[in-house]
């Protein structure tokens, strides 16, 4: 355990001696106050024009602005992991830092999950931008917090569940720009998955919807918490994980 | 303490490393030799547990590398050929970070840095971005890595290469310092490197063990015949170079006399000897006695590639080193 945590702290300082991580939560941050700003705005508006027309509701905050909004930052997500997890496993093995990694007296398990912890702290870093935003909404109106609270949730083990993918995919080469952009195309598969039972409900439609990581995100961000939701997502997170200690495994007998 | 049995490594489509067996006692300094592509490194690799073998055993303190790697590991300390250093971080946060992937305690950590800096000789740039250091120093950096923990087998892969030769001095001196309480097995291609630090060689070529003997037996074997370079002044045509050529053939205990080079009045011989005879003092004393001036004189050393080119040709046609090496010629 103290191994997990002093691998996950180099490998979170070394993101943060990089522009990458002020990057992404400069660029998470911009696009999710631009997302705010139009929403809350298109609301405003609907709620003058029903004033008008003398029929004046409570605006609900939740279905109207924060669900769609964080809906929205799942997607982003899926572009935003590659660039957190390229760099992983496959810089180590470029510059030969593996080595040493792989000669100390370290299990590779305690490698995966330091990397993977410090890759999911940068990820909760750039999260963190749009508490800013969400937070300007409870202190202007009432939304309600708990459905909030899932969503964030749903976030966070979406983004857990990618990273280990994007891990996994980067013990597989030492190109960097090859991890980052097998990643940001399985993350796309992933999303797209979701779509093929658009128009067809099928059993295989649905098997294939159902390994879609962004229909599970969906009940979250409807606030509702599933425990079948959950399971996957664990289980994904766990398979993957698994799979990484494997190719780790099997870079000793390949190189 | 190290003990390599059967050993052998095989790539897709190469045999790196081909049944090697060798051991190594407690406390010794032990010369990997061998050209590029030798398997030293390979052989290095399957000793610190980064790459498994495809037959046959090691074993580091007891421990066999494939059943007890972690064991292993703890009792190694390991340069490979490229300082496995990061870029963005301090000498001392980087070292730190080592110490403590090896299991130093917190409370410990801070004494064991300075104590390798100030080993290492790299107090100076102890804050310093590992980044913008030299190749010397980053060399020196993962020097300090590897025996941050007080490992028992030091493994180093060409731990000289990227040095200047004041650098290298300091590392054999630092080597010797650490030898007796620490195992050490370097490899190196420079045949000097081994004179200078190691106890005993090993010598592998294309992945085959050619030779295991201390460096003073295998040193005299190669050198039985022994071989100088000698240069006369020649002033004014005289002395002529046949004259000069048949009084050294006289000297008793010469095979053969070779002229190299005459030019700016200097005559440069190469004289070799029969077997086992010492002809230095005899081959001055006749120069000196007819009166020529003797400017140069001095033993040909043996270059790493006549030490193969003996070796191996020795292993292919069960000949005597010496022998082959007329052959060669």
């Amino acid at each position: 355990m103290k191994l997990v945590f002093l691998i996950c702290k180099k490998e979170f300082k070394s993101y943060f001696v990089s522009p990458i991580a002020y990057l992404l939560m400069a660029f998470f941050g911009l696009i999710f106050g631009f997302a705010l700003y139009t929403a809350t705005r298109d609301v405003v508006r609907m709620g003058f024009q029903a004033q008008m027309m003398g029929q004046s509701q409570p605006v609900n905050l939740n279905d109207m602005i924060i669900r769609p909004l964080l809906g929205f930052a799942s997607t982003v997500s899926l572009f935003l992991i590659p660039m957190i997890t390229m760099r992983l496993i496959a810089e180590e093995k470029k510059t030969g830092t593996i080595e040493l990694l792989l000669t100390s007296p370290v299990k590779d398990i305690q490698i995966i999950l330091g990397k993977w912890s410090a890759a999911m702290l940068l990820y909760l870093c750039i999260l963190g931008m749009s508490v800013i935003d969400i937070a300007m909404l409870f202190a202007w109106g009432k939304p309600d917090w708990r459905p909030v609270l899932v969503a964030y949730l749903g976030l966070i083990l979406q983004g857990g569940c990618l990273l280990a993918i994007g891990e996994f995919i980067s013990t597989l080469t030492k190109n960097q720009i090859i991890a980052g952009g097998v990643t940001f195309f399985v993350c796309l598969l992933l999303w797209v998955l979701s779509w093929s039972t658009a128009f067809d409900s099928g059993a295989t439609s649905q098997v294939v919807n159902y390994l879609s990581i962004v229909t599970h995100f969906e009940n979250f961000a409807k606030g509702v918490l599933d425990a079948k939701d959950i399971v996957f997502y664990l289980s994904m997170i766990f398979f993957s994980l698994f799979i990484t200690s494997r190719s780790m495994e099997s870079l000793r007998w390949r190189s | 303490m190290i003990k390599v049995e059967g050993l052998t490594k095989r790539y897709a489509r190469t045999v790196a490393v081909d049944n090697i067996s060798f051991e190594v006692e407690k406390g010794q300094i032990v010369g990997f030799l061998g050209p590029n592509g030798a398997g030293k490194t390979t052989t290095m690799r399957v000793l610190t547990c980064f790459l498994p073998p495809t037959a046959g055993t090691a074993s580091v303190a007891g421990f066999d590398v494939q059943e007890h790697p972690i064991e292993v590991k703890r009792r190694i300390g390991y340069l490979p050929e490229s300082p496995p250093v990061y870029p963005e971080m301090e000498v001392t946060e980087y070292l730190e970070f080592t110490g403590k992937l090896k299991g130093i305690p917190s409370a410990d950590i801070k004494k064991r840095v300075d104590e390798v800096l100030g080993r290492c000789a790299i107090g100076d740039v102890r804050d310093k971005l590992i980044g913008k250091l030299s190749k010397g120093y980053r060399q020196r950096v993962g020097l300090a890595q590897a025996i941050i923990h007080n490992p028992d087998v030091l493994i180093l892969d060409e731990p000289t290469s990227g040095l200047d030769p004041k650098q290298i001095i300091e590392i054999r001196e630092l080597l010797k310092s650490l030898a007796g309480n620490h195992t050490i097995i370097l490899s190196t291609h420079i045949l000097s490197e081994v004179e200078h630090s190691c106890e005993r060689v090993i010598i592998i070529s294309q992945g085959k063990l050619v030779a295991i003997d201390s460096v003073a037996n295998l040193t005299n074997r190669l050198r039985g015949s022994e071989s100088v370079a000698l240069e006369v002044e020649a002033a004014a045509g005289s002395p002529n170079p046949s004259d000069v050529q048949v009084r050294l053939e006289q000297v008793a205990g010469v095979r053969s006399v070779v002229m190299k080079d005459s030019k700016d009045g200097r005559l440069t011989f190469e004289v070799e000897s029969l077997q086992g005879r010492q002809i230095r003092a005899d081959l001055a004393r006749s120069v000196v006695n007819a009166g020529w001036n003797l400017s140069e004189l001095r033993p040909v050393g043996l270059s790493l590639e006549d030490v193969f080119l003996q070796l191996t040709a020795a292993e292919k046609k069960g000949e005597a080193p010496a022998e082959s090496e007329a052959a060669k010629q």
